[in-house]
């Protein structure tokens, strides 16, 4: 076998373990999908009336609540991917405390290998996740007007986007040091969605802010989401979606795989 | 015993942390199929000599050979051939002892009624084909030393690594453990272990270092050190040899019984 099979092989090997692990710890995976879920209910119903009224041609909408969980829902996609991005760190971290991680950097194994199995676990449990929430938002009215394309390609960007922060966390996880350090260590990709198109149109933010927003990746991504579950065009934001994914994948791929031969156990 | 390759061979190797010496200039040489123990107390740069050896440090100056092998520029041939069982448990407690097994056997890429195989011959060879089945999260600090063990084993690995491979264990959990050493050197396994147990190093290795602040201050078989310090026990030859005793904590030993 060459050494490529050899790498595919081990991150399957290593995906089953970390399956194992999630199936046995079912309460972090109903943690992972509760923050979102939390998120939706409260947007749309404490929030949503007045927010609703806010979005274009709100004012004169007679159901506004209806109309923001329409604007809210691919948002709340992203922030699934987020939420089990941010339990990668923490599992990541786990292994990276304990001798598990010695005992595989002393294997003659592709050093990418246990972190790709945790990416693959993480991309499994994102599938599940977003088709939770998917779920719920449709049983609290969310409709969609996309076409069979149009869902392809919001399937295609949640999970290039789940591969960048994945990977992200996986680094983040590896240099913080402890499992504490790593639960916190992602919570800036839990507020940026903030400051993004996710919960209002960024024009109806301050100049400076609206700028910051609009140039983040996260509202291109969730554009490009809204246009395909929308059934639009995304336009350039498909671009810039794809061009951070894969920006954000290559950094910290090249992070977390330099960090994992350099960690040790405490 | 009879076979007199070097399996194991250090050459001057120096490590720091930071402007912190840890090693200062370490030579020693282990033959093929003995068992080489590192003796000294916390502090003394056992863990880190070892962590050196099994690639997963590497050392400021200085070269050191597994099997041949450079440590540091061929690491994929030493870990080809090298085991490690370390100071911190290196096992998945939410699998259970045999899916743990299993992992390694998966990572060894042993074809698949091999690993069955060697799997189901580990667990009954360590005393643990009853709780094969049982999550590893349950078992007791011996069993889990023991499955730590077993999962280095699942390779036939043939140099093995061990850091203080009996710290912690109860006195009969610590007999257990000598006899799987003993049954690795007769299967032509090479061992080097650390401990801070002089009895350890005295019961087990061919070949005792004496490790005292980054230096090998003494090195000879158990009874030549005894000769050579004209005392009974390691304890004395401790003394005689670095001005100070060898502080041990064999307190934990007791703790752990008593659980």
């Amino acid at each position: 076998m060459t050494t490529l099979t050899y790498a595919t092989r081990d991150s399957a090997t290593l995906l089953r373990r970390n399956l194992r692990h999630l199936v046995r710890y079912p309460s972090l995976t109903l943690m992972i999908i509760g923050m979102p879920v939390v998120f939706l209910l409260l947007f749309v119903y404490v929030f949503g009336g007045t927010l609703g009224a806010g979005l274009p041609g709100g004012s004169t909408s007679s159901d506004p609540r209806a109309d923001y969980l329409l604007y809210l829902t691919p948002a709340i996609l992203v922030m699934t991917v987020v939420s089990v991005a941010n339990s990668t760190a923490i599992l990541v971290a786990k292994d990276a405390t304990e001798g598990i991680i010695d005992r595989f950097r002393t294997l003659p194994i592709a050093r990418s290998a246990p972190l790709t199995g945790h990416v693959l676990a993480a991309m499994a449990q994102t599938v599940f996740g977003v088709l939770i929430v998917l779920g719920i938002a449709l049983a609290l009215g969310y409709r969609s007007d996309a076409s069979v394309a149009g869902w392809v390609g919001a399937a295609g960007i949640l999970v290039l986007m789940g591969w960048a922060v994945t990977w992200l966390c996986v680094a983040l996880g590896l240099a913080s040091g402890s499992v504490e350090a790593a639960s916190n260590a992602p919570m800036p990709l839990i507020l940026l969605p903030f400051l993004s198109s996710a919960f209002v149109p960024t024009d109806s933010m301050p100049s400076g802010l609206a700028w910051v927003a609009e140039h983040q990746p996260f509202t291109p991504i969730i554009e490009t989401l809204r246009a395909f579950l929308d059934g639009r065009d995304p336009g350039s934001d498909l671009w810039w979606a794809i061009g951070w994914c894969a920006l954000i994948t290559v950094l910290c791929f090249w992070w977390a795989t330099r960090l994992f031969g350099r960690v040790r156990a405490s | 015993m009879t076979d007199h390759t070097t399996a194991i061979e250090v050459t001057g190797i120096v490590k720091s942390y930071g402007d912190t010496p840890v090693l200062r200039g370490i030579d020693l040489s282990v033959p093929a199929g003995t068992v080489y123990a590192l003796l000294g107390p916390n502090g003394a740069g056992k863990t880190t000599m070892i962590r050196i050896l099994a690639t997963l440090l590497s050392a400021d100056d200085g070269t050191a050979r597994i099997s041949g092998y450079d440590v540091g520029t061929e690491p994929d041939a030493v870990r080809r051939s090298i085991g490690m069982t370390g100071q911190f448990s290196a096992i998945d407690e939410l699998l259970t002892g045999r899916e743990n097994l299993r992992l390694m056997a998966d990572l060894a890429h042993l074809r698949k009624a091999e690993a069955a195989a060697r799997v189901e011959e580990l667990l009954a060879r360590f005393g643990l084909a009853d709780a094969g089945d049982r999550r590893a999260a349950t078992y007791s600090g011996g069993m889990k030393r023991r499955l730590d063990l077993a999962m280095t084993l699942v390779s036939r690995p043939r140099v093995i690594f061990l850091d203080e491979p009996t710290t912690g264990l109860d006195p009969r959990s610590r007999r257990d453990l000598w006899q799987i050493v003993r049954e690795l050197l007769r299967e032509g396994v090479t061992i080097l272990l650390t401990t801070q147990y002089l009895d350890e190093a005295d019961q087990l290795a061919h070949t005792v270092g004496l490790l005292d602040a980054g230096r090998l201050v003494a090195e000879g078989t158990p009874a030549e050190l005894k000769a050579q310090a004209g005392g009974e026990t390691l304890d004395d030859v401790f003394l005689a040899l670095t001005g100070h005793a060898a502080t041990a904590d064999d307190q934990d030993d007791d703790t752990e019984a008593l659980r």
